[in-house]
């Protein structure tokens, strides 16, 4: 077995550990925290998907981040307001229904992710970077100006949405309900990694040139990683959502964008558990640090710079050494 | 005459002041090797770039398999069976040799939409890409690294990636470029047998290769074809012998 492979393994078990020992500790607390750091691992699988495997530097992640938030924000208010949506032509009422909730996220992130990627990839480089970012400053203005759902105050709800079966407001209830669905996705990250779309993928990120010479059209597979992207992505904004029962134009901001960012560049770009890594060590810093001083954000500066310089392929790649696939 | 595989008519192109492709008109017929010659600057890459669909015309047409391909792109022309090898390597070097023809034989399928089931355990992806190898003799490198090849084995590598597509046509872009006289040797015996499958255009600046291999012979001079024939007439052809070959021939 890989040194990566023990690794990831090790992180899974971590992750699986964290609510036993949160309730060994009677630190209940720790709980929330590891969901945060699991929904933030899952937003930055979604970038990583783009980042990592399709090159695609994309700084407006936060659009679909916030997307999937306001999914789970409009249409819980309306539920619990009691008021549908729309009346015509059709009646579209809220819910409170978490696997409704996901589905609008996935779709509505998947169109806009189509939508941005058919724009901005008649780019690349700087400018791609630049338009994402363009794309990311217009949602988070509309959001902000947009008063039916709170404008610049954002929306709150009352009780977290309900899933089948679970207690969601328990929070290690919740805390699984993440957790599986992180599990999930980067299942579906590691096939996806080796299937016939990932080889042409990589390629098409590594020599362009190529993949066009055997007859494929890089474009047209980096756009479908923008989607999948888009939609992981937006999945994970609607359970951040969920775990603050609060969504605001600051999920959809160009920070929020960065940080998932961070989390990616921190953890490993590329790496299927690297997103993971960089979340849990972000979340980590911030409640350690955070109650010493306000600015944590230096040292987190650091390590980033840290990782940056020293180690290629982020923390697991200091780990587990350069990657291997097939 | 059968109608030629691949021709150009007219095919002109200009950078600013400089005529890098000058009314182009050849062809390539079924079974041959026809090299391009020209010494350094005469607008060879200008012309496979335009053959191959990265860079538009001017004026003038590509026509392949009877049809005018001039305004499909790259990989339009390549899912026809275009099937073109670069110049300086162009190899996915992060991944293994076996990946690299892989990509190929996945590009020869059409079919990159799946997204669940593993590339390397494809059988038809996979039996392609090891004949490709095979084909060249670098079998034994499957899981090597391509950034740990030889420029040699990056040579032959590029044309294996070609020969995944089982393409109609092979547009070559010196492909002995910085091989050696034992590596060019062994790829200019090999490239003889691969005309019976595809027509080569081989743009080559190796002339013992070109007049080992060529069945016809153009000579490229600013942009201008100045003569096309045999390689006794391109031998002959006092023109030539001015422009490029000098004593050499």
């Amino acid at each position: 077995m890989s040194r990566e492979r023990l690794l990831n393994g090790a992180l899974l078990l971590a992750l699986i550990l964290i609510p036993g020992w949160a309730l060994y500790a009677d630190e209940p607390f720790t709980i929330t925290l590891a969901t945060r750091a699991v929904i933030f691992a899952l937003a930055a699988v979604g970038l990583n998907i783009a980042l990592g495997l399709g090159g695609l530097v994309s700084l407006g992640h936060a659009v679909f981040f916030g997307i999937g938030g306001y999914a789970m924000g409009i249409l819980a208010s309306h539920a619990q307001s009691y008021t549908p949506l729309i009346e015509w032509p059709f009646v579209i009422e809220g819910t409170k229904s978490m696997p409704v909730i996901w589905l609008v996220a996935i779709v509505a992130s998947s169109c806009a992710a189509l939508l941005i990627g058919l724009l901005s990839l008649r780019t690349s480089g700087v400018y791609f970077i630049m338009i994402t970012l363009a794309f990311g400053q217009m949602m988070y203005f509309f959001a902000i100006s947009w008063p039916a759902y709170g404008g610049e105050d954002g929306l709150s709800i009352y009780v977290r949405n309900g899933f089948p079966g679970l207690n969601t407001l328990v929070p290690i209830q919740f805390y699984g309900l993440c957790l599986a669905l992180l599990c999930l996705v980067l299942a579906f990250n590691a096939r996806l990694m080796r299937s016939p779309f990932g080889l042409a993928l990589d390629a098409a990120r590594q020599v362009p040139e190529r993949v066009r010479a055997v007859g494929l059209d890089p474009r047209r597979l980096q756009l479908v990683a923008l989607v999948i992207s888009g939609a992981i992505t937006g999945l994970a904004g609607a359970l951040f959502a969920d775990l603050n029962r609060f969504v605001s134009p600051t999920m959809l901001s160009w920070q929020m964008s960065g940080e998932i960012m961070v989390f990616v560049i921190i953890g490993g770009v590329a790496r299927l558990f690297g997103p993971v890594a960089g979340a849990g060590i972000y979340v980590l810093l911030e409640h350690l640090l955070g109650g010493v001083s306000e600015y944590w954000q230096i040292f987190l500066g650091l390590v980033l710079l840290m990782v940056v310089l020293f180690g290629k392929g982020g923390v697991v790649g200091m780990i587990a050494g350069r990657r291997r696939d097939g | 005459m059968a109608d030629p595989v691949l021709a150009t008519h007219g095919l002109s192109k200009a950078f600013g002041a400089l005529q890098a492709s000058d009314a182009i008109s050849l062809d390539l017929r079924a079974g041959e090797i026809h090299a391009v010659i020209g010494p350094n600057g005469a607008g060879k890459s200008t012309l496979i770039a335009q053959i191959c669909g990265s860079l538009a015309p001017d004026a003038g047409r590509v026509e392949f398999l009877g049809r005018d391909v001039t305004q499909e792109s790259t990989q339009a022309r390549a899912a026809r069976g275009l099937a073109r090898t670069f110049q300086t390597s162009a190899l996915a070097m992060e991944d293994t040799v076996l990946q690299n023809v892989l990509l190929g034989a996945l590009g020869a399928s059409g079919r990159p939409w799946r997204f669940f089931s593993r590339a390397s355990r494809d059988a038809a992806l996979r039996d392609r890409a090891e004949a490709a190898l095979e084909a060249v003799g670098i079998a034994d490198l499957c899981e090597l690294r391509t950034a740990e090849l030889s420029h040699g084995q990056r040579r032959q590598l590029e044309v294996a990636v070609a020969l995944t597509l089982e393409p109609k046509v092979f547009v070559m872009d010196e492909p002995m470029a910085g091989l050696g006289q034992e590596g060019s040797k062994r790829l200019t015996g090999f490239l003889d047998g691969l005309r019976a499958q595809a027509p080569i255009l081989l743009v080559e600046h190796d002339m013992d290769a070109v007049f080992a291999l060529a069945d016809r012979i153009s000579v490229l001079v600013y942009g201008k074809v100045i003569a096309t024939g045999s390689v006794a007439e391109i031998r002959r052809d006092p023109l030539v012998r001015d422009a490029y070959l000098g004593d050499e021939a």
